[in-house]
């Protein structure tokens, strides 16, 4: 056993208690082949002890992550989060009655990674609700990414267990679960007329397929098919998503295109922890099936405040994480922070760097075409789309009319893709003369909004074509050619230079 | 089916020599087995490779109780009630079948020869106990109730089709009020879905009297979903009867097609779980398997698999012809000699509980209830259009879904006083497509 390599590196890992040390125990072996990518942080005369003992995690670093403004670093930041709704202010205005509960006087907030703000998670919904389950491969011990930790000892075997290696039998097993719900008399969730609450586990993103028909075919249609008298409401599916810098063709995928067409189904992708637990607890309590997509470099390089009580964000709604008058970036997951770090780089290029001419010169031009004065700079408008199906189309058209110019980003291929679909919604104007008025909870001021109008607006606006980018169409993200395949920090910033010299 | 391992499972032999190893080899990881110094290949689950699973069955050919049968408690009012379910059946089959090829309704699918295996099961069944079906189960809502009518509304699609509000293709029904889960057309989809169903019955305490009964054939046994329920419902484990309707075919392919194995049923130790097979033409015969597994499951919280053997006399479905594909002799043959109705009949009038006379005022009966509910039935209007755009979230209506209802509004205004093929369809709807032309 000595030699077996992938026995010593399990040793190694359980022996040294490192706060470096992932876990690297998921069943299709996930451990780095190439020390250089992530050892550079540690120093050069260390390097071959240290990547001996501390093989790079398995939740991968993101360099761009530490100095991100948009993590919320303080309480107040982080209580003070657009659109949270606090759990026990809306147990308040159901019964009539107020308190305190709706401020954020007495709350406290926590320093949680992304994977401990989704165990957070998962047990407010574990103790808010008895008939919520959590299930999955290997998620008794707490799961190959730690999201279950020690929930199995906490709520009982019963509540929290391990399933045999089956995808399609997870989530089939969760579907028949959830459609059980109205009818296990549980006070809580039978009145609200939703399934019971089934949170099934999938590995990684990469091994949802075999459960894609149990999704498509079944729990997207399973309201439509019954006229109403059946429904999956309680089902979450959580899966681990998005390259991580050694994940290879089977640990990087990020399918989420594949879904766009599930009428019936949610998708849902947390960009931070904050975001992850309020975006979990939301699908989970949502009286649809969601399928929730953990970008899983951000387990543990995201780390932010998050409030300890029981909260949701809404679903269904983008959030504009700076403001912008200029060009609008979509992007949802790990590539919000590649965008961050992109729009940085176009007021802040490297000085002396062939990026800064490649930048003067198309603000130059930019300046020019919109005759904007020497001094002034763009700035950019960028959105986290957060649910991806439905995804806010009405808070992207809002920000384009204003900014004219529109640049998507994600990791998944281009072609099928989100970003794909998105541009085609701006300009394809489906209801071109009607007049098609919506209204939403999250709309300004909550007035109806007149989709066709606002559709027609951003479209005669346009001042650039829709630009996307996205993974290349190979057929998933190359190990050795990963840096060259995700959309990172200067192809972001080529697109925005592209966009705005237009 | 004759198989060619050599080595018989020899339980005294085997447990001599793993005594004697024992304390010398250990046991390996993993299992308890014991240790053997000879390769002991096998290919059988009876022990004997030259020996199939036996198949229980209690009456004979012509309804005689075979020797040694142990007849399931049965009375005469009981027994009725079997048959007559048993020969509903054919009955309704018979005319939605001419509907079908009259063009009436777009698709059909008959129980020919299954009617023992499906009532057997329903009679055995608690009827709250939650049924997740394949297709050819509607027996098992008429023994619960579910009534003609709601048939028929669903066999058309129109506005009374509570099932699916006319979305789904016909005999694609489901009843919360009658603990059956609505049929979905992809195979075997639901197997794995009766293991978490299982395990929410097993969770809520005032259901721990009840199992899911899950309903599948011999062809969808061959899909993952297949492997991935008996391995939840073994595993974690649920109470779920599994019930296999080995009807010989899937559309065109024999099951000697479709796997190498001995049946269905040597799938079940597999799994680790209780396994009978049972002649699926012996309606108590069926009675009894499935009750004696029903009580098994609720004993151990386990799964039990009951593969019935039987032969579909119909075509797979109305778009299907098998003679394209099988001789009519055999059909013919099968229908005489092993028929599910005759065989209990026999059976019945041996008793002096039926006789030519109620044979003839059951199928008067019948006949005319079915064509009852089918006359109502035929000239029902559909559900309004609107329904198309419904049901598909709950909560918050997403904004494509609504532009999408308004955009097919607007069309409707412009073309739907003109354009013919529009015209002779919104007729069809109830409101005849107003209530989307009115937003």
């Amino acid at each position: 056993m000595r030699n077996c390599p992938s026995f010593s590196r399990l040793t190694t890992h359980r022996t040294v208690h490192s706060p470096r040390t992932r876990l690297c125990l998921c069943r299709r072996r996930l451990i780095s082949s190439s020390p250089s990518t992530h050892a550079t942080a540690a120093a050069p005369n260390t390097e071959s002890t240290a990547s001996a003992l501390e093989p790079p995690p398995a939740g991968g670093h993101l360099p761009s992550i530490a100095s991100s403004a948009l993590l919320k670093n303080t309480r107040e930041q982080a209580l003070k989060t657009p659109g949270i709704l606090w759990a026990d202010a809306e147990l308040d205005e159901a019964r009539g009655t107020s308190s305190l509960s709706s401020t954020t006087a007495g709350r406290e907030t926590r320093k949680m990674n992304t994977y401990q703000a989704i165990r957070d998670a998962l047990s407010i919904a574990l103790s808010t609700d008895d008939s919520a389950i959590v299930f999955g491969e290997d998620v008794a011990f707490g799961g190959v990414f730690r999201c279950t930790l020690g929930l199995a000892e906490e709520y009982g075997r019963e509540r929290v267990f391990n399933t045999p290696l089956t995808e399609q039998g997870v989530v089939g097993f969760g579907i028949g679960y959830a459609s059980m719900g109205s009818k296990l008399g549980d006070s809580t969730l039978g009145g609200r007329g939703m399934g019971g609450t089934a949170i099934a586990e999938v590995q990684f993103a990469d091994y949802i397929w075999p459960a894609f028909d149990q999704l498509l075919n079944e729990a997207s249609k399973f309201r439509y098919r019954s006229g109403g008298r059946f429904n999956v409401g309680g089902l979450t599916v959580r899966c681990p998503t998005m390259a991580v810098g050694h994940g290879g063709l089977y640990h990087s995928q990020s399918p989420e295109g594949f879904f766009m067409g599930a009428g019936g189904l949610k998708v849902v992708i947390p960009r931070s922890p904050l975001q992850a637990k309020g975006l979990l607890l939301s699908s989970i309590r949502d009286p649809n099936p969601v399928v929730f997509m953990e970008p899983k470099i951000l387990y543990r390089s995201a780390v932010e405040q998050v409030p300890i009580s029981d909260y949701t964000l809404p679903l269904g709604h983008g959030e504009i994480l700076t403001t912008g008058s200029d060009l609008t970036v979509v992007t949802y997951g790990t590539s919000v922070y590649r965008c961050e770090q992109a729009i940085h780089l176009l007021t802040h290029p490297p000085e002396g760097s062939g990026i800064e001419k490649t930048v003067k010169a198309a603000l130059g031009d930019w300046r020019r075409n919109t005759g904007k004065s020497a001094s002034s700079s763009p700035s950019i408008e960028l959105i986290d789309l957060r649910t991806i199906l439905p995804y806010d189309l009405p808070l992207i058209l809002r920000s384009l009319s204003k900014t004219h110019r529109l640049l998507i980003v994600h990791e998944g291929p281009t072609t099928g893709g989100v970003g794909m679909q998105i541009a085609g919604e701006v300009v394809s104007g489906l209801s071109l003369t009607s007049s098609s008025s919506i209204t939403r909870e999250g709309s300004p001021s909550g007035e109806e909004e007149n989709l066709a109008q606002m559709r027609k607006e951003a479209f005669l606006g346009l001042e650039a074509p829709v630009k996307v980018i996205g993974g290349w169409d190979t057929p998933g993200v190359a190990l050795q050619y990963e840096k060259f395949y995700i959309p990172d920090e200067v192809r972001i910033l080529d697109g925005l230079v592209e966009l705005l010299a237009y | 089916m004759l198989r060619r391992a050599s080595f018989a499972f020899r339980p005294n032999v085997v447990r001599r020599i793993a005594s004697l190893s024992t304390h010398s080899l250990g046991r390996l990881p993993n299992t308890q087995s014991p240790i053997v110094s000879k390769p002991h290949f096998f290919n059988s689950v009876t022990g004997d490779s030259s020996e199939q699973i036996p198949a229980f069955r209690l009456l004979d050919g012509t309804g005689v109780p075979i020797d040694g049968a142990e007849l399931p408690d049965l009375d005469e009012a009981f027994a009725r009630k079997l048959y007559e379910h048993m020969q509903l059946l054919p009955n309704l089959d018979n005319i939605l079948y001419n509907v079908q090829r009259q063009g009436k309704i777009s698709f059909y699918m008959t129980a020919y020869g299954e009617e023992a295996t499906i009532i057997g099961s329903a009679a055995a069944l608690a009827n709250d106990d939650e049924v997740l079906g394949q297709y050819r189960e509607m027996g098992v809502l008429l023994w619960r109730g579910f009534g003609l009518d709601n048939v028929m509304a669903q066999c058309f699609g129109n506005h009374e089709d509570t099932s699916s509000k006319g979305r789904q293709m016909p005999v694609h029904f489901g009843s919360p009020k009658h603990h059956f889960h609505t049929i979905s057309s992809p195979l075997a989809t639901q197997i794995p879905q009766a293991a978490g169903v299982a395990y929410a019955l097993r969770r809520s305490p005032e259901r721990l009297n009840s199992v899911a009964a899950c309903f599948f054939g011999e062809g969808a046994a061959s899909e993952g979903d297949f492997h991935a329920g008996l391995l939840l419902a073994s595993t974690i484990p649920s109470p779920v009867v599994f019930i296999v309707r080995n009807n010989g075919f899937a559309i065109s392919t024999p099951s000697s097609e479709q796997y190498h194995g001995d049946g269905i049923a040597s799938r079940g130790p597999g799994y680790g779980i209780d396994t009978v097979r049972v002649d699926g033409n012996d309606v108590l015969a069926v009675l009894a398997a499935v009750r004696e597994a029903r009580s098994r499951c609720l004993e151990q919280g386990r799964a039990v698999l009951v593969e019935c053997m039987s032969y579909r006399v119909g075509h797979h479905s109305t778009s299907d012809d098998s003679f394209a594909y099988r001789a009519r002799s055999e059909v013919e043959d099968r229908k005489r000699i092993d028929n599910p109705l005759v065989r209990f009949r026999l059976f019945m009038e041996s008793r002096g509980w039926w006789d030519a006379q109620a044979e003839e005022e059951l199928k008067t009966r019948l006949r005319a209830d079915v064509l009852k509910a089918f006359k109502h039935a035929e000239v029902q209007s559909r559900w309004e259009l609107s329904e198309l755009f419904t049901d598909i979230y709950a909560g918050e209506e997403p904004w494509n879904i609504r532009e999408q209802r308004n955009e097919l509004s607007r069309l409707l205004k412009k073309y739907g006083k003109d354009w013919e093929p529009w015209k002779r369809e919104l007729h069809k709807f109830k409101a005849e497509g107003n209530d989307l032309v009115k937003e």
